[in-house]
């Protein structure tokens, strides 16, 4: 009885927070998704090289703004930089519209809420995880696109 | 150089594309509330009816304790949405609408939520002010969220 209620008050309590982003140097947690295309995709088939964690969605402005400059980077870095990018769309129709506008060579899958939980909740967008060979977040940045920063980051961690 | 000004070009035809009708900045400052007015008035005093107006997957993932989901303001089906949490609320009720799914200027949503609210009658609506996103400006500076 007192674990039931001790459950019931753990469940329906306000909770201080969400634990925030993951820091540097934490692991990344891996996830397997189809892709927009049915194929699987998942974090740790990139093992080994540099990834782009990129959470994003097609109503947001600076997500779609990122997408030209995100595919630019696939290209210039091709075979040590993966990108993948996660769509927190309510509908996969919106997202592979965004993409037909907007197209990236590397893939895109659904993100869900358990994905979003994995990562300490993706309450803003866009957010995006700069994780090294070894499967550690280097970097994280949330909100307003800031790509020469970006492009610094992944120079540098190319060069690790 | 160029990539910059094109981000800019790109960001310039999107934004409005993205948020109609009008954008967050047309908001009037008289009807914004702070992040941390909302929690005092959550702690003491009548609580205002909270509607969010954003994504359904963030609201899932993290809302104000008490808020109501209403629907992406930004799109037809969302503004019905909207209309339809509105009908079963007094229009002298305080209510206070967010969203917080992007950064303040480019949020598709909160300025087509309070448009819609404010020609509805609403008389005592506040807009919650969320300069980055619910995450930076809410959850992580400790405010109260519920999951689900």
């Amino acid at each position: 009885m007192k674990t039931a209620l001790f459950a019931a008050l753990i469940a329906f309590a306000p909770l201080p927070a969400l634990a925030a982003m993951l820091a540097p140097g934490a692991t990344a947690p891996d996830f397997t998704r189809a892709g927009l295309d049915g194929k699987p995709v998942s974090l740790s088939a990139a093992r080994g090289k540099v990834v782009l964690l990129d959470f994003w969605a097609s109503w947001c402005a600076p997500c779609i703004v990122e997408l030209p400059h995100l595919a630019d980077l696939k290209r210039r870095h091709a075979g040590r930089l993966e990108i993948i990018g996660v769509s927190m769309d309510d509908s996969k129709a919106n997202t592979i519209d965004a993409m037909n506008r907007y197209p990236v060579d590397y893939p895109v899958l659904m993100g869900d809420l358990p994905l979003a939980k994995l990562y300490g909740g993706v309450l803003g967008l866009p957010e995006i995880y700069l994780i090294g060979r070894d499967g550690k977040v280097i970097k994280s940045w949330r909100g307003d696109f800031r790509g020469k920063e970006l492009d610094s980051a992944i120079d540098g961690a190319l060069r690790r | 150089m160029i990539r910059a000004f094109l981000a800019a070009l790109l960001l310039a035809i999107v934004t409005p594309a993205l948020a109609q009708p009008g954008s967050a900045p047309t908001i009037p400052q008289s009807v914004l509330i702070q992040p941390g007015e909302l929690a005092a008035a959550l702690k003491s005093g009548p609580k205002p009816v909270i509607l969010q107006v954003g994504f359904k997957i963030m609201y899932d993932e993290a809302h104000i304790p008490g808020a109501l989901y209403a629907g992406p303001a930004g799109k037809d089906d969302g503004i019905a949405a909207l209309k339809m949490a509105a009908a079963s609320i007094d229009k002298g009720n305080q209510v206070v609408i967010y969203c917080g799914c992007c950064p303040w200027e480019h949020c598709p949503n909160i300025a087509a939520a309070w448009r819609t609210l404010k020609d509805l009658g609403f008389t005592q609506l506040k807009v919650l002010y969320i300069a980055n996103n619910f995450g930076a400006d809410w959850a992580e500076k400790g405010l109260p969220v519920v999951h689900g």
